[in-house]
Formats: structure tokens, C-alpha cells, sequence
């Protein structure tokens, strides 16, 4: 520790601490505009230069280290006057047009102009104008206001992980601008918005829309990926118009994803449903809420009462709330049926009823950041767990060794030591190749059921890498991604990823939670209780029900198979569809029930380490539309169903989760299964992956993020080699069939596809009308 | 009366670029000595530190002192970097020696690579003098074949690979860590210091950057001794320094002459001033330091004290003579564009700061000026100086205020008529660059 004195003050602080640092920590503001805490230090704004004793010129607060015994005046004269003359140099080109910037009333220049600026500028000559840029959909441009403090230049380095955006020029001729006329396509991009210090940089689909002292601010959760991202959303009136990160260290530090900073676009119209709909004689028609929820109940009792309890289905998506789930499975149960579940991407159930808690990523989020190796398995990182992956490239940057198996190679933008790239079926294989190797390494003798496979096993040399660098962590993670997940062997690689960890000493297994509410699906109890007999997301379809209840879910896009899905939703009688969006269920559903988005609603998100986080609405429910859990439990009172007086959903939440220690609940170990190993199907496989903006309802409608490179169509990717084997050529168009299902899409060779492989995106128009997410697929030239 | 000379003497321009050339005349025999008597690299640098050598790029900073700061043990790469990207206007030394003594360089560079413990070392030279570029890569291609370059040189445990590198001539490169940024293949912006280059340099390793002049006298020190190369100089001015006089004199051109020699004799060397003229101020080193008047600088001794002293600095040792045809308010006009163009932009007070002093001088030069431009000039340049990573920020606002200091009522003249104090007929004569004859 070294002790300092500024303004007169004593402070004790780390050694190599910066003086800006030890001023904070005694509470004293330095102005700055380039320093930012998580950004390297430029020291090229100047705005924070501090007079040091002894120096024969003022230092800048933020790069200058603490020396012992150091006396710093922030706000002497010299210190003062340096501050005032940096204010205006950054003024003089400055276009001071407040009035019209989008900034005004949130920027930092301005508001510290208004403590180091003159009212009247010495400055007679012409002023600088800078032309604008497109960098695409989501941020929009006015560079003449930019100060040149670079902060999204070394976000785009440092954080995102791609340099998008640079300097070009000198000196007064410098311009923020990207490569050649390039767009900025970062899926974090969003938040150079909140860090350009000025109105440079602000939120195209947010300009112009209000001032910012006119907005509410109100805390909510971001519902897309299992991360909880905390935010901040804007609200004017009735509208949510803009959407901040709120700042929160141990979950999403002070960044978010384009996804969650931009999805709040689909909820207005005309994208909502404003009424309760029934479907008679094939036409819609706007009802009343008693008359349509009379309509499900009389429905389902009726189905129950002519087909028995299991002719009744339960589906949910795991972007519902912990309190709608809920209530779902306490209405399908109460109802006495267990056809419920959540896990619609999933295929592979095998460790329900073996598993001996709910999966999670088995360590708290700030602790990845501590990881020094991880090996990844299945997972399209970057796009699936954009601030997850954020933390694995800052890690990587301080040497942590990070390795991966998958199907597909796409650039995480960190440095994946080994990447390990097998068709799906191969990844029970890759895993016992890295198994052996492990053990051959730690001298770990591995379990019974898997050692005979072990024997004859090849080891590659890449399996023998990644294992080197697992028994090499100090501090070690396996985490299966959302690709694992879904695998029709998903138990079997869990199991084999438990089973690496433990004979490579003590690493830690993670599942990457893929929805926001992965892990409060599991708390509320919304699947199949073990040895019921209840149908789960597969059976659910495979094995049709009579009636159906969908609660934010789109068949079409989410679940595992689509095209059996929807096979099974036309045969049903009933269809009711809890939902806040028009547009998708029209032609199976024969009831629509608006009910709240994230934002319109109460509810809690249990985030993939465990955290449950609630939130309150942010805006009064649109048209008709009334908070899911309401509309449950008024079905649940017209069913006389007991134990349904719920008042609020802190109830409903404190219910479920009150007293009892949800991280107690959460464990990735599991009881004994005998497994046997699959065998490779013949013939080509399918990779499919979830585009960043498909995975749920929400972000499918926000029109910015669709207008992305992200939103654009999915085309069919495959390897070179496989291509040719079988006639494939760039850019022509394929036949693709699975079973019965066809489509034809547009071909893109791409080496990062394992061989074998087709990679087609799931979740997206054009491949809604396929298949499974995995297995058997044909193609040819058309 | 000729005065001794290290660097340019004996130099016949036409082959004295060769390695055998340089060989005749001694070359690469102080190499030799150090592994034949032999010296260690501790003794290299004490040996460096008592001839008192400062360096020659501008900022005279003890070079011995330098290279001692090299943690010489660490394992890994260490850099050694010759700073060849002379771009400061006046300022044409070091062209001259790649030009016609480029082996002294390297020479000098292997030296300092075994005192610094550096594995390897780049030259980098301006982009706008590309031919000088090309022969020192031909020079290094003799070195190598000749076994001064790579492993084990002469048959010595010391290995040290030389490359030579070419800029695109921006001027902020000759600024020590925008030229490790440049050849890092970034941006030319400096960095901010600490970390400074001898810990954290080219490649985040230790790294010494000294001037081409700086490493052609390391030869002749080792093989003359450092006693005798401050000898030549006076005290803490060691040895000879070259000065490119340029601007009114009869013959501009280099000259190498021991430090603390009168100006006035550098003058007479230089032919004198041009058609008898008086001298009416003069930079002493180069256009980033402060101007003298000419009575001043008739008095003083070419060496870093004696120039500080007088208020100046001796910087890269760029003379540059302005005599009375010149109009003190167009000089500083081209001197204020030459830093406006050249700022690399990242700091505020340099960016922003060098435009406004040249549009506020532009303006004056074109009679457009009111009085209180003088103060506000002198303002803004007091609101760079001092406030900026690099050095720049200073290198653009002292000519401002001290041709302000100076030459006051000239630019009070100026403003007030709207024209120069000195006749424009008259600047065309002191213009003219052969005297009498036509132009």
C-alpha cells in the first residue's frame, strides 16, 4: 500500500494505483473524459490534469501511478487552469448545438463545460465539420460533436474484441470512422453509446424520439439470455423508447448486448396484440377477457373430461417469468396432468429424474473472470452468450488457456488455444478422446462404463492438447453450451464432461444457461416430475395432446423439431396461446390471449448462476393486454383449482422461492446412468445453430436489430470438401430435405463447418419448414 | 584552421559509403577491441558515460546514462532502435551520414546492442528519403556478409540481427514511442510515459532508442576513449556535434564542429551571411525551439548549456539564419502550418491548439490581425506547452511565444498595417538563393 495526499487529504491505495483512483477513493470528482474503468488508459483527453508536487507541469490524473509520500492538488490554480484550458480547446470545434443533440441533458461535456468553460469562446476562427458515418442500423453518427477521447476505438479493441471502429487522419484532420465504409456489426456495439462522452455517437432507432429529462428511468432484467443482464428502460408515457445497462458488476459489469439494449422496438405495435381472440368458423374475432377465458376453461375441462387429464399439454418458453411458469405447472397439475415443460430446444431427457439438482453454470458469473482454462463444449459462444464470451476474452487476454469441441468454428474473437471441430455425433467420441487423454495425463482411472470404450480409442492430437491444457488449469472450467444442450446425446456429454473433470483433478462443469429463465424452469417446477410419466418437450409433440396451452412460445422457431410440432398443434382441438404478439399463431391457435411483455409485467428471471432477480413493470400493459400470471391465476380460480388467490407475483415468488436457498437447488451432478454409445448416422448431418436475433419472440421483432448483418437470412453453410463431395457450389442454391420437410436455401462454402456437417440455422422463416435441429439431412444442387 | 572532426572527416562522398572504404579508414576496429582486449559491456557503457556524449536527436539526454538503464539480464528479445526519422525542418544531419558514413551507424548500433544487451535492432529511417533507406540496406548487407551482423559476430558469444526500417515521413515518428508504434505497425501516436521504452518499448520489451549521430560516434569513442572525446568538446558537452546551417548563409550545408565552438565561427564556415546582410534571429535547433535575436546569438557558444542558457536549446543542432530581409510574422506563419499538420491528434490541447495558432497567425500575416491576438497567441501556446503526452505540444508553442517575446512590435506593425514591417521587394532580394544572380 502506498499513502498518498490529495487536496490535503490522506489516502491509503494499492501500489500502481493512479492518482484518479486514490482521488476516488477520498471522493474527490477529477473531470476526465477518456479515462473509463474498464477501458485502457489513453491519457489523451487531458481533461484530468492534477498538479503533483514538484512536478514542473500538471500530470493527468488517470495514467499517472501513485508514488509514496505524493502531494496531488486536483483544484489548485495550476491545476485548475490546466483543466480550464483543456475545456477550451475541446470546445472551440465543438458545434455546441445542445438544443438538437440527442446528448443534451446527459453529456459529460456538457456538463462539465458548465463548470471550466467561459460563457463566450476566445476562439473568432471558422470551426471544424466533420461528415457523418453510417455504422449501420443501430448507431447513428454526428462526428462533428466528436472530441476525439477514442473510448469506442478501445471498446471495440479491448471489450468487443474486434476493432471496428479507428482513427484515420491527424491531428485536426482525425476522424473516428470504420474500415471502408464498413458497419459496425459488433453484437455489443451498443455500447459505445453510453460511452461516447458526447452526442458523437448516439442510438439511431432512440433519435430524436425525447429529450432525456422527460424519460422515467426503471430498473428491469433483460429477458434474452440466461446472463440477467440488469437494465435500465427509458419510459416516456406509456412507451419504453430507450433501453441502458444498469450497472452491475458481479452479473453484466456496466455493458449489455445489442439484444437487450435494442429488443424493446418489438413491443409496440404493430407487433402487439391488443385483445383476446377466438377463432369461430375459421374467422378471428376480438373478444372480451371473461368470455375467452370461459372459453379455455370450458375447453380444457371438456378435453379432460371426454380424452382424460393426459389428452392436456402444457408448453412454455423459458423466456416466461418464474411466476408464469409457475402457475403453469401448478394449473397443468392442478388440472392433474404433468405434460408440461419448458426445455423446447431440447431433444435428449435422459438425465430427468438422474440429475441431482437444477443445472446451472456451477459457478457465480463474476467467478469465470477468475478462470485461468475452460474448455467449451458445443457452443455458438459468441452469438448465444455475448457478455459470457466478453469475460472469457478478458480472461484469455491474462493467459487463461481456452479450448473448445464443436461442430462449427466462428470467431469468438478471443484466442481459442485448440478448437476441436467434430460433427455432432462425434462429440461423445471427442469427449472420450480428451477423457483418455486426461487420464493418461493425471494417471485418473476413469469410470467403469467408460474405460472399456477407452481402450482401442485413438487419441488425436488435438483431444491430447485440450487435455494437457484442462490438467494444466489451476483454476479450470467444462461448459457446455447451448449446442450441448440441445444434442440428442446431451445426457451422455454432460456425464463425460463430470467425468473429465474429475480425473483431470478438481475442474469445475458449467451449463451455459441458453434462456432467461433456463435455470427458474426448473425452480418453478415446470417440467415433467420424474417417474410421472409426464410428457416433456419431446413426448409433447411426438406423441400429440388433444389440447394445447403455449405461453410465449413459437413453435415454429423454438422448438427442437418444428416441423413435428406444428404437425401436432393443426391435429389439436384447442390451441390457446398466451402471448403478447400477433402474427405467428393464427393458424393452429383457436384463442389468443394478450398478455404483458418483460416490461409491462412483475416477475423475477433466475439467472444461470442462480440469482433470481425480480423486476416491477415499467409501463402500463398495452390495450388488453394483462400480466401473464393474472390471466393464469383467473384461469386457475375459473377452474376452481386450490390454492390460486394469488395477489401479487412477489407472492407468487415468495411462494415458491421465499426461505429456501435457490443455489442449494442447483447442482450439475447426477446419479448413475448406463450409457451406450451412439452411432454415427450415414450420410450428411445437420449443425444448427440459433441466430443472436432469433432466439425468442421479443428480439424476432425488434426491426433495428433484424436490419443487422445478424438478422439477415441463414444460408447453407458447409465445408469446402464436403461441398464438392457432394456437388455443392458456392453461392448456388440447394434442395435440402429432412424426412418429409424440404426447403431450398442459398449455399455458402465455409471451412469453420466439420466435415460431414450442413449448417443450417434453426429459428429463422426459412428453415421453419425443416426438421429436427440434428440428425440426418440431405442435399443437393438445384 | 580546420577544426578535428569525427564524423565527416576524411569522407570523399563518392565510396566512402563501402565497407572496405570504412575498413581504411579504421572502421569496425573498436568492434574488434572489444572482444580482443576485451571489454565488457559495463566498461562500454562507463566508457560512453566519460566521454560525456549527449544525445544528438534533440533532447541531450547523457547516452551512458541511457543505456544503463537497460535491464541487460532479463531473458527475451531487447530492442535497440535507431532513431533515423529526421523530419524537423532544418534539421538534414543525419541523411548525411547514412548517406556517406552509414557504417559508423551500424558500427555504433552492434556496440550498443552488446552494452544494452539488445538481440536486435531496427533503423528507422524517414519515408521521404528513400535512397538513403535503400544504401543503408545495402550497407547492412555487407556488414552481414562480412560477419559483423548475426551470431556470434567475429567469433564472439554476441549475436545481434540489424534491420532497417522505413517510415512514411510523418514527422510525430521521430517522437521515441510513435516510432515503436510505427514499427509495431500501429498508428504513429506516442505513448504516455511511464512505462518508458527501457522497460516497456518496441514489443512491450526493453528497448533503447538512440539518434543515427548519437550511435556514429559510439566507434570512435570506444576507439579513441571516452576521455578524449570529451576533450575534443568542453565539459559535459563531450566531443563534436554536426550543424546543419541553413536559411541566409552562403553556404548552407553541414558542419561538424566541437561543441562549445562560437557561433560566429560556425557562421564564417557556413560562408557568412548572405550579400554582407546582418543576421536578425536564428534557431539554434531546429524549428521546435525557441528563436534568438541575432545580437544574441552572435555572442553565444554552440553547445547544449551555453544555447540554454542564452534561452534557447541546441535541440538537433539545426541552424536555421534568418537575416533582416525576413518578416518575423510569415516565418512563424510556415513554422505554425508545419505543426498544425504534423499534430498526430491524439491529445486535446495539441489537436485543437495547433489550428487555432496558425489561423490566428494566418490571419495577422494576412491583415486580418487585431492587437489582442498577440496575448491570446502567447495564451493558447501557454495552454499547449506542458499539457500533451509528447513533446510536440511544447515543439509548436515556443516559436509562437518567443517570436512573440521577440519580435513583438513587428507583429504590433503588422496588425496595425496590415502589411510587413519589411518590404516585400526586399524579402524577395534576401529570397534569392545565389546572390547577384538573377532569379
Amino acid at each position: 500500500m502506498v499513502e498518498v495526499e490529495i487536496d490535503g487529504k490522506k489516502v491509503e491505495v494499492a501500489e500502481g494505483s493512479t492518482v484518479l483512483k486514490a482521488a476516488q477513493e477520498l471522493g474527490i470528482f477529477v473531470p476526465h473524459f477518456c479515462y473509463h474503468k474498464k477501458l485502457s488508459i489513453a491519457a489523451n483527453c487531458r481533461m484530468c490534469l492534477v498538479q503533483v508536487e514538484k512536478a514542473p507541469k500538471p500530470a493527468p490524473a488517470c495514467a499517472t501511478p501513485v508514488a509514496p509520500g505524493m502531494k496531488v492538488w486536483t483544484h489548485s490554480e495550476q491545476a485548475v487552469r490546466a483543466q480550464k484550458g483543456v475545456m477550451e480547446f475541446l470546445l472551440i470545434n465543438h458545434p455546441l448545438d445542445c438544443p438538437i443533440c440527442d446528448q443534451g441533458g446527459e453529456c459529460q461535456l456538457q456538463d462539465l463545460a458548465v463548470g471550466y468553460g467561459n460563457s463566450a469562446s476566445r476562439y473568432q476562427e471558422e470551426k471544424r465539420v466533420v461528415l457523418n458515418k453510417n455504422l449501420g442500423p443501430l448507431i447513428s453518427t454526428d462526428m462533428t460533436r466528436c472530441i476525439h477521447c477514442t473510448r469506442c476505438v478501445r471498446f471495440g479493441q479491448e471489450i468487443a474484441g474486434i476493432m471496428e471502429l479507428g482513427v484515420a487522419g491527424r491531428g485536426e484532420h482525425s476522424e473516428i470512422l470504420t474500415f471502408m465504409g464498413r458497419a459496425v456489426s459488433s453484437e455489443l456495439s451498443g455500447n459505445v453509446i453510453d460511452l461516447c462522452p458526447v452526442g458523437a455517437l448516439t442510438s439511431k432507432p432512440f433519435r430524436f424520439a425525447a429529450r432525456t429529462w422527460e424519460l422515467a428511468r426503471r430498473r428491469t432484467v433483460s429477458p434474452h439470455d440466461s446472463l440477467g443482464a440488469t437494465l435500465i428502460a427509458q419510459v416516456k408515457g406509456d412507451e419504453v423508447v430507450r433501453v441502458l445497462p444498469l450497472e452491475n458488476e458481479e452479473v453484466n459489469e456496466c455493458w449489455i448486448a445489442d439484444r437487450d439494449r435494442f429488443s424493446y422496438e418489438a413491443l409496440r405495435q404493430p407487433h402487439r396484440l391488443n385483445a383476446p381472440m377466438l377463432k369461430q368458423n375459421g374467422a378471428w374475432t376480438e373478444v372480451d377477457w371473461q368470455t375467452a377465458l370461459e372459453y379455455v376453461a370450458h375447453a380444457f375441462r371438456d378435453i379432460a373430461a371426454e380424452h382424460g387429464k393426459d389428452a392436456l399439454g402444457f408448453v412454455a418458453s423459458p423466456h416466461s417469468t418464474l411466476e408464469e411458469l409457475y402457475l403453469m405447472q401448478r394449473l397443468a397439475r392442478g388440472l392433474g396432468s404433468e405434460n408440461i415443460d419448458f426445455r423446447l430446444r431440447q431433444s435428449d431427457f435422459s438425465l430427468d429424474g438422474v440429475r441431482s439438482g437444477v443445472p446451472w453454470l456451477g459457478m457465480n458469473i463474476a467467478e469465470i473472470s477468475r478462470l485461468d482454462g475452460a474448455l467449451v463444449i458445443g457452443s455458438f459462444l459468441r452469438k448465444d452468450h455475448p457478455l459470457l464470451c466478453q469475460r472469457l476474452r478478458q480472461i484469455a487476454k491474462r493467459g487463461a488457456r481456452i479450448t473448445a469441441v464443436h461442430a462449427a468454428q466462428d470467431d469468438w474473437l478471443l484466442p481459442v488455444e485448440t478448437f476441436m471441430k467434430v460433427a455432432p455425433s462425434a462429440f461423445p467420441v471427442a469427449l472420450l478422446e480428451i477423457l483418455k487423454a486426461v487420464c493418461s495425463t493425471t494417471g485418473a482411472s476413469p469410470d467403469t462404463q467408460f474405460a472399456a470404450y477407452l481402450e482401442s480409442l485413438p487419441v488425436s492430437d488435438e483431444a491430447r492438447r485440450i487435455a494437457e491444457s484442462l490438467c494444466s488449469a489451476r483454476n479450470g472450467a467444462l461448459l457446455l453450451g447451448n449446442f450441448a444442450q440441445h444434442h440428442p446425446d446431451a445426457g451422455l456429454l454432460h456425464s463425460l464432461a463430470l467425468e473429465i473433470a474429475r480425473c483431470a483433478g478438481q475442474l469445475r462443469v458449467g451449463i451455459l444457461g441458453e434462456a432467461a429463465n433456463s435455470v427458474g424452469g426448473y425452480v418453478a417446477g415446470a417440467c415433467p416430475s420424474p417417474g410421472s410419466g409426464g410428457r416433456n418437450a419431446r413426448m409433447l409433440w411426438e406423441d400429440p395432446c388433444r389440447a394445447y396451452l403455449l405461453l410465449n412460445a413459437e413453435p415454429r422457431f423454438d422448438c427442437a423439431d418444428p416441423a413435428q410440432a406444428l404437425s401436432a398443434l393443426s391435429n389439436a382441438e384447442h390451441v390457446v396461446v398466451l402471448t403478447p404478439f400477433v402474427g405467428e399463431h393464427g393458424d393452429y391457435a383457436d384463442c389468443l390471449l394478450p398478455i404483458a411483455p418483460f416490461t409491462e409485467t412483475s416477475g423475477s428471471f433466475v439467472n444461470t448462476e442462480g440469482r433470481v432477480q425480480s423486476f416491477r413493470p415499467v409501463a402500463q400493459a398495452l390495450a388488453q393486454s394483462r400480466p401473464g400470471w393474472k390471466v393464469l391465476r383467473v384461469l386457475g380460480n375459473l377452474l376452481s383449482l386450490p390454492e390460486f388467490e394469488f395477489e401479487s407475483s412477489e407472492q407468487i415468488r415468495d411462494s415458491l422461492v421465499a426461505g429456501r436457498d435457490v443455489t442449494a437447488q442447483l447442482s450439475n451432478d447426477m446419479g448413475r446412468v448406463d450409457w451406450t454409445m451412439p452411432s454415427a448416422p450415414p450420410g450428411l448431418e445437420r449443425v444448427s445453430d440459433i441466430p443472436i436475433y432469433r432466439t425468442d419472440a421479443v428480439v424476432r421483432r425488434a426491426s433495428a436489430l433484424q436490419a443487422c448483418r445478424d438478422g439477415t437470412d441463414p444460408v447453407l453453410r458447409i465445408h469446402p470438401a464436403t461441398a464438392s463431395e457432394v456437388g455443392l457450389s458456392n453461392k448456388g442454391r440447394a434442395r435440402v430435405k429432412q424426412g418429409g420437410a424440404a426447403t431450398e436455401l442459398s449455399v455458402q462454402l465455409d471451412e469453420g463447418v466439420a466435415r460431414g456437417c450442413v449448417r443450417i440455422a434453426a429459428a429463422c422463416e426459412a428453415s421453419s419448414s425443416l426438421g429436427p435441429m440434428f440428425g440426418p439431412v440431405t442435399v443437393e444442387a438445384c | 584552421m580546420s577544426l578535428p572532426t569525427i564524423l565527416t572527416g576524411g569522407l570523399d562522398r563518392e565510396s566512402s559509403w563501402r565497407l572496405a572504404d570504412y575498413e581504411r579508414r579504421g572502421g569496425y576496429q573498436a568492434l574488434r577491441a572489444i572482444f580482443s582486449r576485451p571489454l565488457s559491456p559495463d566498461d562500454v557503457i562507463a566508457e560512453v558515460k566519460k566521454s560525456s556524449l549527449r544525445g544528438r536527436g534533440g533532447a541531450g539526454f547523457p547516452t551512458g546514462l541511457k543505456w544503463s538503464f537497460m535491464p541487460r539480464n532479463l531473458p527475451g528479445e531487447k530492442y535497440l532502435i535507431c532513431n533515423s526519422d529526421e523530419g524537423e525542418p532544418g534539421t538534414f544531419k543525419d541523411r548525411d551520414i547514412l548517406r556517406w558514413n552509414p557504417h559508423a551507424v551500424i558500427e555504433g548500433m552492434i556496440i550498443g546492442g552488446y552494452a544494452t544487451g539488445a538481440t536486435r535492432g531496427y533503423n528507422y529511417i524517414h519515408g521521404e528519403i528513400f535512397e538513403v533507406y535503400e544504401r543503408f540496406e545495402q550497407a547492412l548487407e555487407e556488414a552481414r556478409v562480412a560477419g559483423y551482423l548475426g551470431k556470434n559476430i567475429l567469433g564472439s558469444e554476441f549475436s545481434f540481427e540489424l534491420f532497417a526500417h522505413h517510415g512514411y515521413g510523418a514527422y510525430i515518428c521521430g517522437e521515441e514511442t510513435a516510432l515503436l508504434e510505427s514499427i509495431e505497425g500501429k498508428k504513429g501516436q506516442p505513448r504516455y510515459k511511464p512505462p518508458f521504452p527501457a522497460s516497456f518499448g518496441l514489443y512491450g520489451r526493453p528497448t533503447t532508442i538512440n539518434n543515427t549521430e548519437t550511435f556514429a560516434n559510439i566507434p570512435w569513442i570506444i576507439g579513441n576513449g571516452g576521455d578524449r572525446f570529451l576533450e575534443m568538446g568542453k565539459a559535459n558537452n563531450g566531443g563534436t556535434k554536426i550543424f546543419s546551417v541553413s536559411g541566409h548563409v552562403n553556404r548552407p550545408g553541414n558542419y561538424e564542429i566541437p561543441l562549445g565552438t562560437p557561433f560566429v565561427k560556425l557562421l564564417e564556415m557556413a560562408g557568412g551571411m548572405r550579400a554582407g546582410r546582418k543576421l536578425k534571429a536564428c534557431i539554434p535547433g531546429g524549428s521546435s525551439m525557441p528563436v534568438l535575436p541575432g545580437d544574441v546569438m552572435m555572442n553565444c557558444d554552440m553547445d547544449y548549456d551555453s544555447i540554454a542558457k542564452a534561452g534557447s536549446a541546441l535541440g538537433s543542432g539545426a541552424v536555421i539564419i534568418m537575416d533582416e530581409t525576413t518578416c518575423m510574422v510569415r516565418a512563424l506563419e510556415r513554422l505554425s502550418y508545419f505543426y498544425f499538420e504534423e499534430s498526430c491528434g491524439q491529445c486535446t490541447p495539441c489537436r485543437e491548439g495547433t489550428g487555432w495558432l496558425y489561423r490566428v497567425v494566418h490571419r495577422i500575416e494576412h491583415g486580418q490581425g487585431r492587437q489582442s491576438d498577440l496575448d491570446l497567441l502567447t495564451s493558447v501556446a501557454d495552454n499547449i506547452a506542458g499539457r500533451t503526452i509528447c513533446a510536440l505540444g511544447d515543439a509548436a508553442a515556443l516559436p509562437v511565444k518567443s517570436f512573440i517575446q521577440h519580435f513583438r512590435d513587428e507583429f504590433a506593425y503588422h496588425i496595425d498595417n496590415r502589411r510587413c514591417l519589411v518590404p516585400v521587394e526586399m524579402q524577395r532580394e534576401g529570397s534569392r538563393i545565389y546572390v547577384g544572380e538573377p532569379w
